[in-house]
């Protein structure tokens, strides 16, 4: 893993002034109608293709007026659909945060054998599609699955119920924290914390007091990232969920539902809310970067 | 400084999932006088109204109250596929026997014999496959015949996952054995031409529905009658044109109790009860109201009853000698559906 030692967010958050010497024009050479050229078509396409879709969808959340808005999102199966997106993001995220630390933590400070192994370990996630890893817990959990005879003679409901739902959830949302974190810690380097061993601090003191403090910033942008993609997960969902209405349907499959039963504003009202919060997660990034830019830089020069 | 309050976030955070997860496994455990009714696309419409009328009809004669009746819809194939992976359904009413069968086959969990528990092979109400077209009908389709034509695009979804699909493919086979005088030859190469002028296969009958109508790709929908009418209600007469071909299947979309989860929860006189309603004159007016073909027309609004067309319909046993064989020898693995189904490059 090349991109392991270079911190994602260095490009936007060092200060990189410093290291221009020269113009930039000078250096690339470009006429100016070149220039504005591709700047014109990147905006562009950044508004075709980001920006109006985003509009879209509160406009056709809109279609039906306030009051039809609200019908939507408080009819019983969407208020349902949203306390257990909220349910299974609110067990997901914590348990990806405690595992993701704990994973980059071994991961940046300390050297053993099939290191690489689980770093891969971490991202399979992201390179698995979705479908796949809904459909391996059917395989592993499901009536005709592995473990489906025990779990049925114990009582246990895994698949087509809240813990299927949560596990499938957990596995595609598992790299987000773990990634932030990586590259962060391994920037650091251990020299503080052996300073406070040094210093006679207990190592759970190490932890929380100086591992934890050091990288606040990229755990909290991997929380955000992890809740994003856990409120809005589908795929994965789709085939654990079963989609019963009021019981183990997400706002995702939500949405779907809606459209396909010719009740686009309510989709789109319900998917606006979905839209919202990540508009919320980018605010809360971009307000962050904002008012505490300094600090965060600060943090990753180290 | 930030010592006390890290650690008192990490540990409300700990604290906090594992009460929601045992929250979580509590609810879920909890015992409730609710049905699931694990059913195919197009019916979402007519169920929300069966199970009100339902739910009140029981609820006034019975001590023992039902709260909900739950929704699960998708593909019949694929809703099969759930029940079979353990989805704890009370009955199941899907788009054909065959899928039916396949979850008494797997899972054990109903007998071989379900179809014969309950009247009229346990299928409470009939429809069949008509065409939707584009208003004024443009690349004037009429009958089966129409729909080999070059450039004409015909949307259906895939047989392989949706119950209509197979109804769908089913008719068109029959209009060819018909057409051609049985010549197998011309039959399958009818077929793979009809095939071949599907753009799209979705999953199910709704996501072709609004596929159709919806994006606006496709000049003829081959369709379930009831969503064919339900498009048209939906959208207004202005937009598309209903055709019946000269011929066509009798859909026989079955219903049934899943003995194993009604036993194991508690529920199989109120599954009883509820497949029973579908045939009181109640549950048969409902049904001809959604477009479904009633069985028994005298119960129904007869302004509901003038709508369905007098079509030509041929049975599945006639033709095909029943869904066993039909499933084995058209959708199976290396059926004619593989054999013919050739994605456009």
């Amino acid at each position: 893993m090349s991109d392991a030692t270079l911190p994602r967010h260095d490009a936007a958050a060092a200060p990189a002034p410093a290291a221009k010497p020269q113009s930039a024009r000078s250096v690339v050479g470009e006429s100016p109608i070149i220039q504005a050229a591709l700047i014109t078509v990147s905006l562009a396409f950044l508004l075709l293709f980001l920006l109006l879709p985003l509009i879209t969808v509160f406009v056709e959340a809109g279609a039906r007026g306030w009051s039809g808005y609200r019908e939507a999102i408080t009819e019983p199966d969407a208020v349902s659909a949203i306390r257990l997106t909220l349910l299974v993001a609110a067990i997901a995220v914590p348990f990806n945060v405690v595992v993701g630390v704990a994973a980059a933590w071994a991961i940046a400070k300390f050297e053993f054998r099939g290191k690489n192994l689980l770093i891969s370990l971490i991202d399979l996630p992201f390179s698995v599609s979705p479908v796949i890893s809904g459909l391996v817990y059917v395989l592993l959990f499901g009536a005709q699955g592995y473990l489906g005879p025990f779990l049925r003679a114990n009582g246990i409901e895994i698949i087509f119920a809240l813990p299927g739902l949560v596990l499938a959830t957990i596995f595609v949302t598992f790299p987000f924290v773990a990634r932030e974190l990586i590259p962060h810690m391994q920037a650091i380097g251990s020299t503080d914390e052996e300073a406070a061993l040094t210093l006679g601090a207990s190592p759970w003191r190490v932890f929380f007091s100086i591992t934890l403090p050091n990288v606040k910033w990229s755990l909290f942008y991997g929380v955000l990232l992890c809740n994003a993609r856990a409120m809005g997960e589908f795929g994965a969902v789709a085939v654990v969920s079963g989609k019963i209405r009021g019981l183990t349907n997400t706002m995702p499959l939500h949405v779907e539902i809606l459209y396909n039963e010719y009740m686009s504003a309510a989709a789109f009202a319900v998917a606006s809310l979905l839209a919202g919060l990540a508009l919320v997660t980018l605010a809360l990034k971009a307000l962050l970067e904002w008012r505490y830019g300094d600090a965060i830089a600060a943090s990753r020069r180290h | 400084m930030p010592r006390p309050l890290i650690h008192r976030l990490v540990h409300a955070g700990l604290v906090l999932g594992a009460f929601s997860l045992c929250f979580g496994i509590v609810a879920g455990a909890r015992a409730q006088t609710e049905l699931l009714n694990v059913s195919y696309d197009p019916t979402r419409e007519l169920y929300r109204e069966i199970n009100a009328a339902f739910i009140a009809e029981w609820n006034a004669k019975n001590a023992k109250k039902i709260t909900t009746i739950r929704q699960s819809h998708g593909g019949s194939g694929a809703q099969a596929r759930t029940v079979i992976d353990g989805l704890n359904a009370d009955v199941l009413t899907l788009a054909l026997a065959g899928d039916v069968d396949a979850v008494a086959q797997r899972s054990k969990k109903l007998p071989e014999n379900w179809q014969s528990r309950l009247p009229q092979n346990s299928s409470p109400y009939t429809s069949t496959i008509v065409f939707l077209v584009r208003k004024g009908n443009p690349k004037a389709i009429k009958d089966w015949g129409d729909l080999v034509k070059p450039g004409v695009q015909i949307i259906t979804p895939n047989p392989k996952t949706s119950g209509g699909a197979r109804w769908n493919y089913l008719a068109a086979w029959a209009y060819a054995e018909k057409a051609f005088n049985k010549d197998d030859a011309k039959v399958r190469d009818y077929v793979a031409k009809l095939l071949a002028n599907v753009p799209v296969l979705d999953t199910g009958a709704r996501g072709a529905t609004t596929t159709f109508t919806q994006r606006g790709i496709g000049d003829v929908f081959l369709s379930w009658e009831n969503e064919a009418f339900l498009a048209l209600k939906e959208f207004g007469p202005d937009k598309f044109d209903i055709v019946v071909p000269s011929l066509s299947i009798l859909a026989e979309p079955p219903v049934a109790i899943v003995d194993a989860n009604v036993d194991a929860k508690g529920t199989r006189a109120e599954a009883q009860a509820y497949l029973d309603f579908l045939y009181t004159p109640k549950g048969q007016a409902i049904i001809a109201k959604h477009f479904y073909r009633p069985r028994n027309p005298e119960a129904a609004d007869p302004k509901d009853i003038a709508n369905f067309p007098k079509v030509d319909l041929v049975t599945i046993d006639a033709v095909f000698g029943g869904w066993a064989k039909a499933q084995a020898t058209h959708f199976g693995d290396g059926g004619t559906f593989d054999q013919l189904y050739k994605p456009a490059r």
